[in-house]
């Protein structure tokens, strides 16, 4: 049996200083960031009152409550329940497409190879920015001011929070969009009009659809929980029911939530498949 | 130079145009079908959300005499006019939104470490059982589709009122959200050197330390870092049902009306999420590299 010569490290070692001798900077680097990042962790346990008594006893009452939950059971509420996630669905529905609807056009000024001029573009993309950082439960209470208790708020605050994110999304898809063909369009005598009907949005119209069923999933569980603050649908009912502790009318809420979300995501998977083909899909 | 575009007879051209003209009205027949169908679901969908245009027309002049009200002090100057009313209770907000962000980073952190330590079972290709993974990934499917604001809900009422709950709920929901997507960059990573790893006679354990890891862990803080400033606007509206933050303030200030003061918050929330986006992207713009920047 052969055996391999024996390695000469030291010569190694002279040849490649940087593999055998990297700096401590570098090789201190990673565990500083991890004892830094640990630190911050026991530090906002600290700050965050949590204690070991508190947490055991809190497990313990949530597994009383899981108990207390089995098994799901509606009681007599049931046709009730499925008019709510009903109202939820349309929340979603109708909150998505308006968002998509009244996004299309702002997005066009937000993207670089429409508007070339920074002086539009910059406020606009700011704009936007800013309906995005504010959280849709947010945007929930805002409108219950203003039109009132009521599944009509939700829809409006799905809109508005949306808007923000299409918006981003979609200039994000038109930037994305091959020039040679809108190239064409004004080579054969379009106007600018036309240049975006036929170059840019067949490009980026199966982007956008994909985009907007993906939210409208998303969007079917944020339609559950601005019922929380009273905008409306399962969610209405689910934090009442939470409130009086009728445990095993929660359970159900939650399963009948869970599925319904299941055959949203199955639905829209399918037509997204149907729209932007296999490979598109991310 | 004149070049003469050669055009077919009449016959042939006929036949091909009849051809395009049908291909073209199935294709618009087919579109017609679909905006029909998405209408109908519309309308179905406008009349069970109770949906009424008058009300939002009579109304609507609210919604912009808000943000006229929110911008408005009490003493009817423009907020902008005296900021040092307008953010007369900056110290106490500021200590909110500090605990607003510990929670999210906490409870980011907890996820991030409980989906790291489930996510090898739920990918296919590391997966010891088919078993194991079939419940692993339903539990995570779980923790990921119900709402974080209903698992605080709920933690509130078994851990008490406070931020407890909230980073909890934080904790679980991202535990659901990571897993899944941990659980794709493992499927994606190539197995080579788990088969060398395997290969010197080396435990599941160690075949994941010392072959997957390092392949994946660029990417695993790279979207728990994604997640970090997901779970800040999450943390921000903890507070709505009571399980800490500043979304306690933010509520009371919009069922009381107390205007100058909801739009000093949100402007607060706002900025704050403009600063951790930008230093989160420029963080994950270090670590690695341009391209997974998003």
């Amino acid at each position: 049996m052969s055996q391999l010569p024996r390695p000469n490290t030291e010569e190694l070692r002279a040849k490649y200083p940087d593999v055998f001798e990297r700096p401590a900077s570098a090789r201190l680097a990673l565990p500083a960031m991890i004892a830094a990042a640990f630190a911050i962790f026991i530090y906002g346990l600290v700050d965050l009152d949590f204690s070991p008594t508190k947490l055991i006893k809190g497990i313990s009452e949530l597994g009383w409550i899981t108990m207390l939950m089995m098994p799901p059971n509606p009681g007599s509420s049931f046709p009730l329940y499925m008019q709510a996630l009903g109202e939820t669905l349309s929340i979603a529905l109708l909150g998505t497409t308006l968002a998509a609807v009244l996004a299309l056009p702002v997005s066009l000024l937000a993207a670089r190879n429409v508007i070339p001029s920074n002086l539009i573009r910059f406020p606009v993309r700011r704009f936007l920015d800013s309906i995005r950082g504010v959280d849709t439960l947010i945007w929930a209470l805002v409108w219950i001011n203003v039109v009132g208790l009521g599944p009509f708020a939700g829809v409006l605050a799905i809109m508005v929070s949306d808007f923000g994110a299409f918006g981003k999304l979609f200039s994000e898809a038109i930037e994305a969009a091959d020039r040679k063909q809108v190239e064409g369009i004004r080579a054969s005598g379009g106007n600018a009009l036309h240049e975006i009907r036929f170059g840019l949005l067949p490009q980026v119209l199966p982007v956008i659809a994909g985009q907007v069923l993906y939210f409208i999933e998303s969007n079917t569980r944020s339609a559950t929980i601005i019922g929380i603050v009273g905008a409306g649908g399962i969610g209405l009912q689910l934090a009442e029911q939470i409130r009086v502790l009728e445990w095993q009318k929660v359970s159900f809420l939650i399963l009948m939530i869970l599925i319904a979300v299941a055959a949203i995501d199955f639905i829209s998977t399918k037509l997204r498949f149907a729209i932007i083909g296999q490979r598109a899909v991310v | 130079m004149a070049t003469a575009v050669s055009i077919l007879p009449a016959p042939q051209l006929a036949a091909l145009e009849e051809t395009y003209r049908k291909a073209v009205a199935r294709k618009r027949l087919k579109a017609a079908l679909a905006t029909a169908l998405f209408c109908a679901a519309l309308l179905l969908a406008a009349f069970g959300a109770e949906v009424n245009l008058r009300t939002l027309f009579t109304y609507f002049g609210n919604f912009i005499s808000y943000f006229d009200r929110i911008l408005t002090l009490d003493s009817g100057a423009r907020v902008w006019t005296d900021p040092a009313e307008w953010f007369w209770g900056w110290q106490k907000w500021l200590k909110l939104l500090g605990e607003t962000i510990l929670i999210s980073y906490v409870g980011t952190l907890t996820g991030a470490v409980l989906a790291f330590a489930l996510n090898f079972f739920a990918a296919q290709n590391t997966s010891p059982g088919p078993w194991l993974r079939f419940v692993v990934r339903r539990l995570l499917e779980f923790a990921r589709t119900v709402p974080g604001i209903v698992f605080a809900l709920i933690f509130v009422i078994a851990f008490g009122l406070g931020p407890m709950a909230g980073v909890l709920a934080i904790a679980i929901h991202s535990t659901g959200a990571l897993g899944k997507l941990f659980a794709e960059i493992v499927e994606n990573a190539d197995m080579k050197p788990v088969e060398g790893i395997r290969s010197t006679g080396a435990s599941w354990l160690s075949c994941m330390r010392f072959a997957v890891l390092p392949q994946v862990s660029a990417g695993y803080a790279s979207y728990a870092l994604l997640r970090f400033e997901i779970n800040v606007r999450e943390a921000s509206v903890m507070g709505f049902v009571g399980a800490g933050g500043i979304g306690q303030e933010l509520v009371v200030a919009i069922r009381k009306f107390y205007y100058s003061d909801v739009s000093a918050i949100l402007v607060t929330i706002i900025v704050t999420v403009f600063i951790i986006d930008i230093s989160t992207g420029w963080l994950r713009g270090r670590l690695f590299g341009k391209e997974t920047r998003r």
